[in-house]
């Protein structure tokens, strides 16, 4: 079975590429479009903040649990959020169940550094008590779908979660369950943007047909003040400097429409 | 906090240690220095020592990892426990995992693949000793291993860092720049004929202007690093007694 889905999925990227040579891509968006994309709030009661997205059909939730712990010995005055990532065998059968590999590794670690280098939670406002006890946001998405670009879905997954996460109550370093003393504070909205690179034609929020017809993937991270955050370039392919700093200017035009919706 | 303040970063054009703005810290690299590897390469970069192995194209196992079409690059990259101040736990963390994913992609665009089908080409890379910009440094001894080992190639990968520190551009940074409050990083890597980019990585705040300005000065700076790679490669047959290969004769000319 499986075999003869890769099949499928080979002449879909034949075909990706032939309509690319015209300039159209095979669901009719223009090169630099996002798919449709839904964001549900609140989709879990237990978590402190959630989100549930849907990018096309790819399809991701985020949620966030707020963890008293202790410092780091270098950073005693300061928190810290730790993004976890799962490619549930639910979203595709090439996921397969077990500890994370490196294609969520890397997802995980590209959605941190977005949220984490923008600055947009102030790891001061985690403490607790110098060098004893400080807050972890652990910020955990689960792909449920998986029709390409899990980058861009996850990340917006993410920072949806964090709009609505609010911080638990605590007392004598315990948690108070269900009472809260206030919304975790966003100073900024860091949201990643994904590129494919396609026979020499650059599209924005590749499908898992394009991204399988793809040789190069280019991910950034921007924020509304229009500060580039994080980069990430993968796959064989290349890019010249030129591509990159197009790609950085429609980045920062596209995050701003995605920012809207959340 | 940091241990310096951002001024002390950049004092009038020069660094904390003495270099300029576009300098790199400096480069030794040795080819061929594993015997039992297929090909070999050790480098000092600054403080950082990286001996880097490769093996193959050789078959891939398990069988259903094979490709039919083209060889695999298979890059492991670790750290050793004693390389960093605090002793690294020697379970690959997923820093090196990342990285290792990274790296290898890297390599694909610069290897004639396509002529080994169904086998890898694994790339070993361990740091000895470290002090920012390793990824870089490690990859870019993995281009002469390759090249050692007689894998056919398109073109040396040449990597560098390059980024912001105490309000300046500059490149190579080390881990007092990296540690600076404003510090960007950005370890990019280039096939250096084509100036085509084959890995970029950023973590910092960056604007659209200083963008062009970190690529421009991370190019330069691979293709200096280029220079050394190809200085490394003579090296290594100019005191042996083999013959330079046709394969490694081409790619360094």
């Amino acid at each position: 079975m499986s075999n003869s889905s890769n099949i499928i999925w080979d002449l879909q990227a034949n075909k990706v590429t032939d309509f690319l040579k015209e300039g159209k891509r095979i669901d009719g968006r223009k090169l630099d479009e996002f798919r449709e994309i839904t964001v549900t709030k609140n989709i879990s009661e237990n978590a402190d903040g959630s989100a549930r997205v849907r990018l096309g059909a790819t399809d991701v939730v985020a949620g966030i649990k707020i963890v008293p712990d202790t410092p780091y010995p270098d950073t005693p005055d300061q928190g810290t959020i730790a993004v976890g990532a799962e490619l549930l065998p639910i979203a595709s059968p090439e996921f397969e169940v077990g500890p994370p590999r490196e294609d969520a590794i890397e997802l995980a670690r590209v959605v941190d550094r977005g949220i984490r280098e923008s600055g947009c939670i102030d790891f001061k406002n985690l403490c607790i008590r110098e060098g004893e006890k400080s807050w972890v946001v652990f910020i955990d998405f689960y792909v449920l779908n998986h029709d390409g670009n899990l980058f861009d879905a996850s990340s917006i997954a993410a920072l949806a979660s964090l709009l609505n996460a609010k911080m638990p109550k605590l007392e004598d370093d315990k948690i108070v369950r269900g009472e809260y003393t206030g919304n975790l504070e966003l100073s900024c909205k860091p949201l990643l943007c994904t590129f494919a690179k396609i026979s020499n034609k650059i599209i924005l929020d590749p499908m898992f047909a394009e991204e399988a017809a793809s040789q190069a993937r280019f991910s950034m991270a921007s924020t509304e003040d229009n500060c580039l955050i994080a980069f990430q370039k993968g796959g064989s392919g290349t890019f010249n400097a030129k591509e990159v700093e197009e790609m950085a200017e429609t980045a920062i035009k596209k995050s701003k429409e995605i920012r809207k919706k959340l | 906090m940091t241990k310096y303040e951002i001024s002390d970063y950049v004092k009038k054009g020069k660094r904390m240690d003495g270099r300029a703005l576009d300098e790199i810290r400096p480069i030794k690299i040795e080819a061929g220095v594993l015997a039992r590897a297929d090909g070999s390469a050790y480098i000092e970069w600054g403080q950082n020592k990286i001996i880097v192995s490769v093996y193959g194209p050789r078959e891939a196992l398990p069988k259903h990892i094979q490709n039919p079409y083209k060889a695999l690059i298979n890059y492991t990259y670790r750290m050793a426990t004693f390389s960093v101040p605090d002793r690294k736990n020697p379970r690959p963390a997923r820093r090196e995992i990342e990285i290792s994913k990274v790296s290898g992609k890297a390599l694909e665009s610069a290897v004639f693949l396509e002529r080994f089908p169904n086998t890898t080409i694994d790339v070993f890379v361990e740091v000895l000793d470290s002090n920012a910009g390793t990824r870089a440094a490690a990859l870019t001894a993995a281009s002469v291993a390759l090249v050692d080992a007689g894998v056919p190639m398109k073109d040396i990968v040449a990597s560098c860092g390059v980024g912001k520190a105490g309000g300046e551009i500059m490149v190579d940074l080390d881990k007092d720049e990296e540690d600076a409050p404003d510090a960007v990083d950005i370890p990019i890597a280039i096939l250096p004929r084509s100036e085509e980019i084959t890995l970029m990585q950023m973590d910092g705040r960056l604007t659209r202007d200083e963008l062009k300005k970190v690529t421009k000065a991370g190019i330069e700076s691979c293709k200096k690093v280029w220079e050394i790679q190809k200085d490394a490669l003579k090296r290594r047959y100019m005191e042996s007694e083999t013959e330079m290969p046709e394969e490694t004769s081409k790619v360094i000319r």
